[in-house]
This record gives C-alpha cells, structure tokens and sequence, in this order.
C-alpha cells in the first residue's frame, strides 16, 4: 500500500510515493542514492545507519518512511558545504578513527548527536552524579558510542576523535 | 513484510476509534520495537496507527507535586529532565540503562513499557511460542534460558508443550523503575479515559501468554504519572548484564530507601530481567521496613522474596545463577543508597 511524503535530506526537499513498509534507510539509499548511511544488520542493533532526524541522532533502519513525513535528515554526505569537512569528519581523520570506514559515517553522525547532547547538559549512564553537567571523558564518550559498533575495532582512535571534536583535546 | 495499510489520524480519540475498529490493527510509537517485530514476522497487522505525534510530547508538574509524562517524550528526554534527575533517579538511571542515545531518541515513554520479550524463540518465526503463535507450545523449555525468568514461574518444571507455558521475561528497564516508583498509567480506550496502577499494567502468562498487559486492543497509553514521592530523592537503579553497556539486564534492580538513624522507615524495591512483568519485591520490602538498615538484613530481605524462584534448565546451563546474582545485587544497591545517606 502506497503513501505520499515529503522528506528533506540534506537541505533538499523529495516528494515521493511510497510503499508504507519502506524503512527510511532502503529509501535514502534505494530509492535517493544516498548511501552514506549503511545497512549493518537492519534491526537497530549496530548503529551504521545513524543520522541526525529533526535535529537528534537516529537510526534509520527501524524508521518507516511514512511516519517521519515531513521530517529532515542529515546525513553524514551533508554534515558540511560541498567540499568541506565537518569539525567531527576533520577529527576522525586526524585520529585515524576507521579502518575499513563502513560503520564511519555513522559514527560521525553519532558523534556530531553526542555532542549536541553534552551541550545541553543530557546526561548517560556514566554520568556518575546526574545532576551535574557531564564531562567528555573517555568513560563517558565509550558509553554514549555503545550503539555504533566497528568491526574493525576502532575504537581506541574514535574516542580521542569523538574528544578533540568536542574541543576536550 | 505482510503488507499494512498506514493511519495517522488527527487527534488520539480517532486514533482509538480507527484501532478498535480493525480487529488486526495496532498503535506505533517510535517503532524501534515494532518496526523490527514487523520485519521478523513477529508482528503481522494490517493496520499500523501511528501516535508518536498526536500523544503529548510534555512533562507537565501536577498539582501534588508529582509529574505527567506524556507518551510521545522520548526515553532520551525524560532521562535529561532535570526534574527527573532530581527527584527521581532511579528511572534516569534506568532509562539510561536501556539501549543506546540513537534507539532512546526515538523510543517514546508509551512504547516503552510495552516492548515485547526478547525471548530468542519469540522473534523466531520457525520456533513454538505460545507468546506468538497462542498453542505452539514453549521452544524455550530446556533451551537458552539465561535470560528467562525464575520468579512468577511455577514450582514445577514447565511443560514445553503446554499451551499456558512461557518463561520470557520482560525487558524494560524503565519499566523496573515505574514498578519501585508506583506510577500511574493513563489509558484512552474505546469506553474513555482511565487510570491504572503501573503495577496492575503487565501480567503473568496465566493460561494466556499472548498478553503482556492487561491493555484491551484500542486502549492506548496517553500518558505516565509519577506521584510524588520524596524517598525517591534518594534511589537508584543497577543493572547487571553481559557487557559493560548496551545489552539488556540479566538482573537489575531498583530501589529506593529511607532511613532513620540506623532503622529502615520506607523502602521501595522492583526487579528486572526475572519475570513475566517487572517484579515489585512486596516481600522483600515488609522484611526490609521498620528493620535495621544493615547488610545482614538487607541480605535476609533479599532471601525472603527470592525464596520461591524457580531457576530453568537450559541447554546453556540454565539460569540458576540469578538466584545468588539477584541475592548480592539487592543488597549491595541497599548499602549503596544507606551509605549515600550517612555522607
Ligand atoms: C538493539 C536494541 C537494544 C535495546 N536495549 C534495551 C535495553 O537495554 N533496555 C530496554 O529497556 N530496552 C531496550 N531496547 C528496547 C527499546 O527500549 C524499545 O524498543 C523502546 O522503548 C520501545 O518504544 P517505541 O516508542 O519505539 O515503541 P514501538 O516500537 O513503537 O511500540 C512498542 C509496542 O508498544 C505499542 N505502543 C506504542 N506506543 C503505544 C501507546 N502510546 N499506547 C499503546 N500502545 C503503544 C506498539 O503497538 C508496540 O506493540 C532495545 C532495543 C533495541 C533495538
Ligand atoms: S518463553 Fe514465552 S516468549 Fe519465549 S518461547 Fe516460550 S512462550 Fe514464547
Ligand atoms: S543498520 Fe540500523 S542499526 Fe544496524
Ligand atoms: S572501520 Fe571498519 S567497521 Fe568500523
């Protein structure tokens, strides 16, 4: 069964037709070419699909289509103008923070969430005292990364990146 | 995936009305657990209701002094909450506990509570589940059983063939939290509004272990309340489990305490990763109150409730060992809140 929906994904507006069991990550990589965001495991356990929806974090793999109309993504293409790096992006490479980059883009949309999320003060699991202002320790970066896994085990590199982009390091 | 038609209807009465009116029909939140039940086959309706945004997106104070959760917050921002945070940590803690910031950014406070087991045999289309596929009998039964349930369980070993066997537990963290807290749910249905206990909300499999809730189809969440409750002010909620973060708790525990000097006034104790429905330790507690605040009792309170748990046998060697689990995380999470109050 067919639905209509407008989306805009990285500042360009779609109006398209859709089968209502379309997940928004078949449709941003099938059906708009955008495959930055990656297909992992398709049941929101790895975290390759990661993109910023309506300004938070989110994966897209278990977002049907139809109800996110009207919604605006960014993904990791459209972090920064053409041509130009994200602070995020610029860390992990300064870092080496991949190896094979399959699970990069992403890791560098969770992070740039992440961010966002210590500077309005969200606090996580490793918040020892939740109500202070968390901090971008290592303990709590590890935490807040838990649902981006890297198979290549990057980890070690995507921390200190996760940090020097928060302006920790 | 079986096709379904999709309905975002313009206010929650229509969207009660347009459930209840489609006996195949059912309600979508954040879809992180539907979404992925849809893919397995687990979930197979015709009609997906979507109410991320016609349920309340606010948390309001009300007038006792407690605060009303609408179901469209999202896990993320009820965890954030400074009201949260203060005054009730423990479900701060255990939201927090729960998946990853991606999945609680879209996981709402009304789906939560109402994701389904992740019994491994549940979301195993080819295995029996009586959860599932009501008569097909229990695949779990001498299977993986580490995270399955030992409280609430009968006294005999389970029949796998059974129509009324099910050993799952349910896995929401937040909802350990809601059970210690003794929220409220506020529930629009096709007779109107109403309110129930938190605690009333799951059930044991019974002779029907299709049902999670005692929610009728078309009874929608619309809100949690949280009473006031200034004991809260000092709880906490601890998980045990596989890896160090982002799986879910082969036991957790929340509690909240209140003591006087050396002497238990209040307290307040749920358990997860244990049972059908998010435990409310009552014996524990009636042990634990007007007794003293030692490690020893906390300890004999722990064995009082735990007393009639039923560990499973399992092909991966069963799961007796959140009997003694359970024992030792109950009462290091009591000392941890007594010694919270002496400094
Ligand atoms: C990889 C992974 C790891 C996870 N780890 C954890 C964990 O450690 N701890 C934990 O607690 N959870 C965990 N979760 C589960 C997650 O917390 C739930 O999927 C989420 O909270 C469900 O909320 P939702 O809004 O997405 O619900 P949905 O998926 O939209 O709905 C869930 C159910 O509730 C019904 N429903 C939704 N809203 C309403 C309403 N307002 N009224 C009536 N019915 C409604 C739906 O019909 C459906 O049956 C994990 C999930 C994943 C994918
Ligand atoms: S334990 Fe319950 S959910 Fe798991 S297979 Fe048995 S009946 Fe199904
Ligand atoms: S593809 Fe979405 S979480 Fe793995
Ligand atoms: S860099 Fe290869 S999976 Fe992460």
């Amino acid at each position: 069964m067919d639905a209509d929906i407008r989306l805009t994904v990285d500042g360009e507006l779609h109006e398209l037709t859709v089968d209502t069991r379309t997940t928004l990550l078949d449709l941003l990589r099938e059906r708009l070419g955008n495959t930055s965001p990656k297909k992992g495991c398709d049941h929101g356990q790895c975290g390759a699909c990661t993109v910023i929806l309506d300004g938070e974090r989110a994966l897209l793999c278990l977002a049907l289509a139809v109800a996110h109309d009207g919604a605006e993504i960014t993904t990791a293409n459209g972090l920064a103008p053409e041509g130009e790096l994200h602070p995020v992006q610029q860390a992990f490479l300064d870092h080496d923070a991949f190896q094979c980059g399959y699970c990069t883009p992403g890791q560098v949309c969770s992070a740039v969430g992440l961010l966002s999320e210590v500077d309005r003060g969200w606090p996580s699991h490793a918040t020892a005292d939740l109500t202070s202002d968390p901090e971008l320790s290592d303990a709590e970066v590890s935490e807040r990364m838990s649902g981006n896994l890297c198979r290549c085990a990057a980890y070690a590199t995507i921390t200190p990146a996760v940090q020097q982009a928060g302006g920790a390091r | 995936m079986k096709p379904f038609a999709f309905a975002r209807p313009g206010s929650v009465a229509e969207a009660v009305r347009e459930v209840s009116a489609e006996p195949n029909a059912v309600f979508l939140g954040g879809g992180t657990n539907l979404v992925d039940h849809l893919k397995l086959g687990v979930a197979r309706p015709d009609l997906v209701v979507d109410v991320r945004t016609l349920t309340s997106r606010e948390t309001t104070d009300t007038a006792d002094g407690g605060l009303l959760v609408g179901a469209a917050v999202s896990n993320s921002e009820l965890a954030a909450d400074r009201r949260v945070r203060e005054h009730y940590p423990v479900l701060a803690q255990a939201l927090l506990a729960g998946a990853n910031g991606q999945l609680r950014n879209l996981a709402t406070v009304g789906g939560n509570p109402l994701q389904r087991t992740r019994c491994v045999y549940f979301q195993d289309v080819t295995t029996a589940c009586n959860k599932r596929e009501p008569g097909s009998g229990c695949a779990a039964v001498g299977g993986y059983t580490r995270y399955h349930a030992v409280l609430g369980v009968p006294a005999a070993l389970p029949d796998a063939t059974a129509a009324d066997t099910c050993i799952a537990t349910h896995p929401s963290d937040m909802a350990v939290a809601l059970a210690a807290l003794d929220a409220v749910v506020h529930v629009l249905g096709p007779q109107g509004a109403r309110t129930l206990p938190f605690r009333e909300l799951h059930r044991l499999p019974g002779d029907d272990p299709s049902r999670d809730t005692v929610l009728g189809h078309g009874d929608l969440v619309t809100a949690i309340e949280l009473p006031p409750l200034p004991m809260a002010a000092r709880s906490t909620y601890r998980k045990v489990r596989d890896r160090a973060s982002y799986a879910f708790a082969l036991v957790s525990v929340a509690a909240a305490l209140d003591v006087d000097g050396d002497t238990v006034r209040d307290v307040r104790l749920a358990l997860g990763g244990v049972a059908h429905v998010p435990w409310r330790a009552t014996r524990a507690e009636e042990v634990l109150r007007g007794g003293p605040a030692t490690e020893h009792a906390f300890r004999a309170a722990a064995e009082a409730e735990l007393a009639a748990a039923q560990p499973q046998p399992g092909v991966d060697g069963g799961n007796g060992f959140k009997i003694p689990l359970l024992t030792r995380t109950i009462t290091a999470t009591l000392r941890d809140l007594t010694e919270g109050a002496t400094s």
